[in-house]
């Protein structure tokens, strides 16, 4: 599998846009740690780069890559090669190109200016969001015959999960604001990986004690290893069954 | 060598393959012939695995081809349009199947890469070749790890008559090998030269698969494009496509 994804990755490398990337993220990162005395502001500006930029870019960035190898998937099913060795090679090969723009653009800077909890946390949070937003567009792009339905399918499932998830928990929060929710935003927060991810950081940080009950709660919830074990596991699902589905629909589509 | 038993295959409102049953042996050179649309490259994408069949099966050498692509290491495919990745290399190419292949170097067949003279742009991405230097490409890529099986779609469509020719001689070497080859053309006069067998589709359906010599018997006509017109005048009035062929002029 390695190998083929070895060529995959020239590939990618070949295109320059991971590259522009890189850059991009780390003329950020870099000047926000410049720019602000407290690297905790820093780190609170980056993470809305990672909750909002990362997904996009990924989103985009997969979907215009499965489309322009389409004659490569064609070329390798010709040969001797399974389904699904290809498309999880095809996976890798994002994977790593954007993961690795992502270490040398956000994760060096943090670590170097802010190596603590939340930095550290920051840098999970947003490895767990690059996998999983792949995943979700590689769905979406095996699904989709045509190129511009399948970006079109990624950028709403970004607003989806970016800016609509969030009005429709505040709608539901009002309507049952007379009971208690605590439990039921835990259940509402698991099933979007932006929300998961934002409260996973926001926790770390001081900012958790203006939150209130709920804060607390979250705090009491999300501080100790369970939280952790949580956060892991259902990334982990948002990772996996995305990409589960993906290798089952492309096994049995026609080229 | 390939069984293809009772397949169907149905792309929302077109019924691209309809119930084919038919078998390919060794040493055969079997041209199929039909009108555009009829089902042959289809036919051809389900013995590779790259369209899955409604319903039927195919076996390979002796087995049913299904979730294991192993038996595609004894078929050489060259596609009716070649697509490769336009940043990859030619020589990248090469080394690159070659490698997925695990195929030992030393019985690797180059015939076609230095006869087309290849190696002089090996170092040109594939986004800058010309369709007939990518039909080149493609024929030295089916041709490279000797298959038992070669499966070519349109091969001369594109190329130049001495490379046409220098494509032509290499079919009739491998031939000659016992080779099973599958070829799908328009181009009657190149057919002639080469096949052993005729397979006529239409509307996804399978006419008659015939040998060369009966063919010729059954019509008492020498030439091949001759003998298939009079067969289609005879079964069926909808074929002025053949008649294009045979007088282009008129």
């Amino acid at each position: 599998m390695l190998k083929l994804s070895r060529y995959i990755l020239y590939d990618i490398l070949r295109n320059k846009i991971i590259i522009a990337y890189t850059l991009f993220l780390l003329v950020i990162s870099v000047s926000m740690f410049r720019m602000e005395e407290n690297s905790a502001k820093a780190i609170l500006s980056l993470l809305n780069i990672v909750l909002i930029v990362l997904p996009l870019i990924s989103l985009v960035f997969t979907t215009i890559h499965y489309y322009n190898s389409y004659e490569f998937i064609e070329l390798m099913l010709s040969q001797p090669m399974s389904r699904t060795r290809i498309i999880l090679s095809e996976y890798s090969g994002v994977c790593i190109s954007l993961l690795t723009s992502f270490f040398i653009g956000i994760g060096i800077p943090v670590l170097l200016y802010s190596p603590d909890a939340v930095g550290i946390s920051l840098l999970f949070a947003g490895t767990a969001l690059t996998l999983v937003f792949t995943s979700l567009a590689f769905l979406a792009s095996v699904i989709a015959r045509d190129k511009a339905k399948g970006i079109g399918i990624t950028l709403l499932l970004w607003f989806y999960f970016t800016l609509i998830y969030d009005g429709l928990v505040m709608l539901v929060l009002f309507a049952f604001s007379d009971y208690p929710m605590e439990k039921f935003t835990l259940v509402l927060s698991a099933l979007n990986p932006v929300d998961l991810g934002r409260i996973f950081i926001m926790l770390k940080m001081d900012i958790s004690a203006l939150m209130g009950y709920t804060g607390a709660l979250y705090k009491d919830f999300f501080g100790g290893v369970w939280g952790l074990l949580f956060t892991t596991g259902i990334m982990f699902l948002w990772v996996v069954i995305p990409l589960w589905l993906s290798v089952k629909y492309f096994k049995k589509k026609d080229l | 060598m390939i069984w293809i038993e009772n397949i169907s295959k149905r792309f929302k409102r077109l019924q691209a393959l309809d119930r084919i049953n038919v078998e390919f042996q060794k040493g055969q050179v079997v041209s199929l012939i039909g009108p555009n649309g009829s089902g042959k490259t289809t036919l051809i994408k389900c013995i590779l695995g790259l369209v899955k069949a409604d319903s039927g099966k195919i076996a390979v050498n002796n087995e049913y081809i299904n979730n294991d692509p192993r038996y595609k290491n004894d078929i050489g495919y060259m596609p009716q349009i070649g697509r490769y990745p336009d940043n990859m290399k030619v020589g990248q190419l090469f080394e690159m199947l070659q490698n997925i292949r695990n195929h030992s170097a030393d019985h690797l067949d180059k015939e076609l890469i230095h006869q087309f003279d290849l190696q002089a742009i090996f170092e040109k991405p594939m986004r800058t070749l010309s369709g007939g230097t990518r039909q080149k490409v493609s024929a030295a890529v089916a041709f490279l790890f000797n298959p038992g099986i070669l499966i070519l779609d349109e091969p001369t469509a594109g190329l130049d008559p001495l490379s046409s020719e220098i494509l032509k001689e290499k079919i009739l070497q491998e031939k000659k090998k016992g080779k099973l080859i599958l070829i799908t053309s328009h181009i009657m006069s190149d057919l002639e030269e080469l096949t052993t067998h005729i397979m006529y589709m239409q509307d996804g359906k399978m006419e008659f698969i015939k040998d060369l010599q009966t063919l010729r018997e059954e019509t008492s006509e020498l030439r091949l494009s001759k003998a298939i017109a009079k067969i289609m005048r005879g079964e069926r009035t909808d074929n002025a496509w053949i008649e294009k062929i045979l007088n282009p002029h008129k």
